[in-house]
């Protein structure tokens, strides 16, 4: 039982890592514009699976963690994932019984959450975005999110965490 | 009833605690600058990233170097002495030209034009943000580097230092949406301000008037006023110019010289005015009143 508490904190700390990894890794073209946010994916799912362990001062923290990374205005991400976070928090039983596809609608109305945050705040320094092009990614994670769920319960499936 | 198990603050008031801290770094890091110092401190975390972002780039890169032909080698080897010898042929005019260039500013009572030191730099990484023009190079407070440094690549000037950190520092291109230096015509000395639009393709010229010369294919360079960036380096080349009588100004759009997306290998400007470098402005100062 122990270990299985200490599994899943490193597999938490490898999954967000690699999400960081990714959220930085050069995509050519238009493909930032359509970037899957795979931080706020992974927090939506820990906080799922895992409600007690991933409370808001830990996410809180990967989100600022994430505003370090990518140079953004300390506390963007931070501030967007704690909305996230308190929100899954509220509905992680309905979440779990949903289907993927359910679960892949609710992602997407969090991730445009999120999303607006961070136009927000764009705003804030003078700048507008001229469309809603930077709601694209809410998209994309949504459609990620089936594959995520599927990958992330495997893996912890095979180190017997789930 | 009070609940039993709990432990700590409530849910919600954890929440409504960590997103007021978060709001206040926010507008603390919008309207202030007292976080620019922690933000170059805690930049150095976010090195290990684009290190390991940059990585397949990088073997890609070595093994287009480690698995090339003879001949292939033989015939870049070829192509380059060409074109040293072509540039050497350039810069054995320049010399003269050069001492030419002192004496006439001495006559003028003119500030000397100094040489600039360079240093080498190369790009690790992009933004992720699509609406900013910013890049990573991985030079940093170690080797000097001090915001606001000019970048250059081989074919003109692409941006400034904005941040810092201890190994790499973020540089913003002037196609950023909110950047904006000065240039002059090369032809004839005309000054406007050349502004971002957030394509890499395109620079806007602000509040030209329609009475100015300026045309389509003039050079623009860097005209140093604004201390930022230093005099002569080509910035843009104009591409159109648009007299619409509906409008108070000319529409003058440009193309960056510069390899926005493209450069890996950049330079880094180490001009008169910066930090390291600090100029005694009673020697080198301003021509004499007459």
């Amino acid at each position: 039982m122990i270990e299985a508490v200490w599994g899943n904190r490193w597999m938490m700390l490898a999954s967000v890592l690699l999400a960081l990894l990714l959220a930085v890794y050069p995509l050519p073209g238009v493909g930032p514009w359509m970037r899957p946010e795979f931080v706020v994916l992974l927090a939506i799912y820990w906080v799922m699976v895992l409600p007690q362990a991933a409370g808001p001062g830990l996410i809180w923290l990967v989100g600022l963690f994430q505003d370090v990374v990518e140079g953004a205005v300390l506390g963007q991400h931070a501030f967007a994932l704690v909305v996230i976070a308190y929100i899954c928090q509220l509905s992680y039983q309905r979440l779990r019984n949903y289907a993927l596809w359910q679960q892949a609608g609710l992602v997407f109305v969090l991730v445009g959450i999120h999303q607006l945050l961070g136009n927000w705040v764009y705003s804030l320094s003078g700048g507008t975005s001229k469309s809603l092009l930077f709601l694209l990614p809410a998209f994309t994670s949504a459609l990620c999110w089936p594959l995520l769920v599927v990958g992330m319960n495997r893996l912890r499936f095979h180190y017997r965490l789930l | 009833m009070k609940p039993l198990f709990t432990k700590g603050p409530s849910m919600a008031s954890r929440v409504v605690g960590l997103g007021f801290v978060a709001l206040l770094l926010i507008l603390l890091n919008t309207y202030t600058d007292y976080l620019t110092p922690l933000r170059s401190k805690l930049g150095v975390v976010a090195t290990p990233f684009y290190w390991l972002a940059d990585l397949p780039n990088r073997v890609v890169l070595w093994s287009q170097d480690a698995f090339v032909s003879r001949n292939d080698l033989q015939a870049e080897n070829a192509a380059l002495k060409e074109e040293l010898l072509i540039h050497k042929r350039k810069l054995q005019t320049m010399a003269a030209l050069a001492a030419e260039n002192v004496r006439l500013r001495q006559l003028l009572n003119s500030a000397e034009m100094i040489q600039d030191r360079v240093l080498v730099a190369e790009l690790i990484g992009v933004s992720p943000d699509p609406l900013s023009h910013i890049v990573i190079v991985n030079r940093g407070r170690e080797d000097g580097v001090y915001v606001g440094q000019p970048l250059l690549d081989a074919s003109g000037l692409m941006g400034q230092v904005v941040e810092v950190s201890a190994y790499t520092s973020r540089v913003m291109l002037i196609t950023d949406a909110s950047h904006a230096l000065p240039v002059q015509v090369n032809r004839n000395g005309v000054r406007a301000v050349a502004e971002g639009t957030g394509d890499l393709y395109s620079l806007n010229l602000r509040h030209v008037s329609a009475t100015v010369d300026i045309r389509q294919g003039d050079l623009l360079v860097s005209s140093g006023l604004g201390q930022r960036f230093p005099v002569g380096y080509p910035v843009a080349e104009v591409v159109s110019v648009i007299h619409d009588p509906g409008k108070p100004f000319v529409t003058v759009v440009a193309r960056p010289r510069a390899h926005m997306n493209r450069s890996r290998h950049v330079l880094l400007v180490f001009s008169e005015s910066g930090p390291l470098a600090p100029a005694a402005p009673a020697e080198t100062g301003v021509a004499k009143q007459p």
